[in-house]
């Protein structure tokens, strides 16, 4: 069976050149060089139809990057991004407009990823109608449609502008716009972060919802590993820029085999750890600008060796279905 | 822009009785707004007047404004004499005093300049092409700096390095000085004027379109746009446009304000307007050598106008500024 997505070897670099000023003053001998992140570094992933794949790790360790990549709305700096096992960036005209329509983008802040100046059945139905998905003369009823589906009342929102509605309201109508051009796969940018925790519930069993009604397929990015284990079938795990595992969720937290997922679910909150001083992961997330050689995670590893500086581990399958980057299955 | 439901309670809600949400302090996802405030939906322009209206200065202001655009285009109707029509001047009318009869029998109430034009009739004449000409050149400026701003803004990179820097030497130019040099290039005549005035003020509109399409370039929405794939075109002139317009509605009063005084002292320096057509420049500028004699209404009463409008026009724009700027908001 093919992936519905799939990326290969995705790397995004951002790089800084010194501007006019820095280049005469290296030219002079100052220490000024072009400065790059690699944001994402050869990151392999395949995402199977109706599948909720969650992405969890640190800020800063390219998750969004990531995300931002497959859902079309920045260019790989290496690498490709497949839909339906075809590759995006040979696809052009109604095919490439289909294949990035195909995979639509929840944001973060319900607050900004809503045009304060239009009205919610312009936002809804604007593209749509630009793309001619649904004839003009059905364009209201289809508003309507989209607007019940994610459990707002269409004749009382349909005329207002963003800024009369709650948090909760906007991520709908968020969703909504998404759900407008008939999308595929969803990716959830922390998508429901901002939101009062009895929101985020509600939002949760919306996108529950729409998977089964929708078929709709997630890449659900967050931080919060109590709504991945909850609603994800298989967890990825970043740090900084590489997929250091890749779990089915269950097995994740059965037992988590990376030392930095194992870090990471140490510090899940949970009621039978009320006693349990909370021991954070030792030292910052190091600089993207400079990431150590090797594991990237060898100077916060506790069991790091003396090849987990020189080596940088490859993913490997240490079970069926299971993928971790570390030295220390290979003892 | 206007936040119809910040819960000050104070302002044109409290007197019609409506009563703000007061969700907003404790519990901003409150989802319990809907259905709440369906008269504050339609009525953002009331409430922006409103709001504008709270500063009688400003509210005076723009009284005189409307009053002064009114006049300006009723002229015809609200003068006694059409002082661009020569043969209606009689030279024994010429530096009468301020309400002395015209050999055609009706009262000269600002007096007359020295070819014996009424000068009531000629400041209201004046003032439109004043006002003409400040809107003209402040629409066409407005219009070209906005797509470039816009451009400079949405493709980033060399256009819109090339953009700004284009920007930057406009803007290092006094104004007065490349306005001098292009009408004296051009000639006379009020189209000349306009595009002296829309070339050396398209800057302003353009670096202000600029900064504000960057901020709003950032933000999700226009993201989400574009994973809607809508074209470029849609996305600067659709979405980001709009969420522009608040400082570039200021800006805008404020160089047209700014543009009318650029035309009057054009007219002054004997470059602007002809003097068969006098604008309020051109009339002071005629009544300059009276000055000392005595004489004084020939450049007092068209300076006030010209005094009047710019200060009106001025404080509306300041209070605009006040009003449609949130982080001004008390």
């Amino acid at each position: 069976m093919t992936a519905l997505v799939e990326v290969r070897g995705l790397t995004k670099r951002f790089v800084k050149r010194p501007d006019l000023a820095g280049r005469i003053a290296g030219r002079l001998g100052a220490d000024i060089r072009a400065e790059t992140v690699h944001a994402v570094d050869g990151v392999d992933l395949a995402i199977a139809k109706g599948e909720v794949v969650g992405l969890v790790g640190e800020s800063g360790c390219g998750k969004s990057t990531l995300g931002r990549m497959i859902a079309g709305l920045l260019e790989p700096t290496e690498g490709e991004v497949f839909f339906k096992g075809r590759s995006r960036v040979r696809l052009s005209g109604a095919e490439a407009r289909e294949a990035r329509l195909a995979v639509q983008m929840l944001f973060q802040d319900p607050y900004a990823s809503l045009n304060p100046r239009a009205r919610v059945e312009t936002i809804v139905g604007e593209a749509p109608r630009v793309h001619g998905l649904v004839p003009r003369a059905k364009l209201a009823a289809y508003i309507d449609d989209l607007l019940a589906r994610v459990g707002l009342s269409p004749d009382e929102v349909k005329r207002r502008y963003p800024h009369q509605f709650s948090g909760g309201q906007r991520s709908r109508i968020g969703i909504a716009r998404a759900l407008a051009v008939r999308p595929e796969v969803l990716v959830c940018d922390e998508a429901i972060a901002a939101l009062d925790v009895s929101i985020q519930a509600q939002i949760l069993n919306l996108f529950m919802d729409l998977r089964a009604s929708l078929n709709l397929t997630y890449l659900f990015i967050s931080h919060d590993l109590g709504v991945v284990e909850h609603i994800c079938d298989r967890v990825v795990i970043m740090y900084l820029g590489r997929v250091v595992e890749m779990v089915p969720t269950s097995e994740l937290f059965a037992g988590p085999n990376h030392p930095y997922a194992q870090a990471l679910l140490a510090e899940v909150p949970r009621l039978d750890a009320r006693k349990r001083v909370f021991e954070p992961i030792k030292g910052e997330i190091p600089s993207p600008l400079d990431p150590p050689h090797g594991c990237h995670f060898h100077p916060r590893c506790p069991h790091a060796m003396p090849r987990c500086r020189t080596e940088a581990p490859r993913l490997k399958a240490i079970a069926p279905g299971r993928l971790s980057a570390c030295h220390l299955n290979d003892a | 822009m206007t936040d119809v439901s910040a819960p000050n309670g104070v302002g044109p809600l409290a007197h019609k009785g409506v009563r703000p949400p007061a969700t907003d302090a404790g519990f901003p996802h409150e989802p319990s707004r809907e259905g709440a405030d369906p008269v504050l939906a339609d009525n953002r322009f009331r409430v922006f007047l409103a709001e504008f209206l709270e500063s009688r200065v400003a509210a005076a202001a723009l009284a005189m404004l409307i009053l002064l655009v009114a006049v300006a285009l009723v002229a015809p109707w609200v003068t006694p004499q059409n002082p661009y029509d020569l043969g209606s001047l009689d030279i024994l009318d010429s530096r009468q005093p301020p309400g002395a009869k015209a050999s055609t029998g009706f009262t000269m109430i600002l007096g007359s300049d020295g070819v014996g034009r009424d000068l009531y009739s000629a400041i209201v004449y004046g003032l439109r092409i004043s006002l003409f000409v400040g809107v003209m050149s402040g629409v066409l400026a407005m219009l070209i700096g906005m797509c470039a701003g816009l451009l400079a803004a949405y493709t980033g990179g060399r256009t819109g390095a090339l953009i700004l820097r284009g920007v930057d030497l406009q803007l290092s130019f006094p104004a007065i000085l490349v306005a001098l040099m292009l009408v004296a290039l051009l000639g006379k005549g009020v189209e000349k004027i306009v595009l002296a005035l829309v070339a050396v003020q398209w800057a302003y509109y353009a670096r202000t379109v600029r900064a504000s399409a960057l901020i709003e370039k950032g933000k999700d929405y226009v993201e989400a746009a574009r994973g809607l794939a809508l074209s470029p075109a849609r996305i600067m002139l659709r979405h980001i446009l709009p969420n522009c317009l608040p400082p570039l509605i200021v800006v805008g009063t404020v160089e047209i304000a700014h543009a009318i005084a650029l035309e009057a002292t054009l007219s002054f320096l004997g470059v602007g307007m002809p003097p068969t057509e006098p604008s309020l420049g051109v009339l002071i500028a005629n009544g300059f050598e009276y000055m000392l004699s005595g004489r004084y209404w020939i450049s007092f009463f068209p300076g006030i106008a010209l005094l009047v409008t710019i200060v009106c026009i001025n404080l509306v724009g300041d209070q605009l500024r006040e009003v449609l700027n949130p982080r001004l908001r008390r």
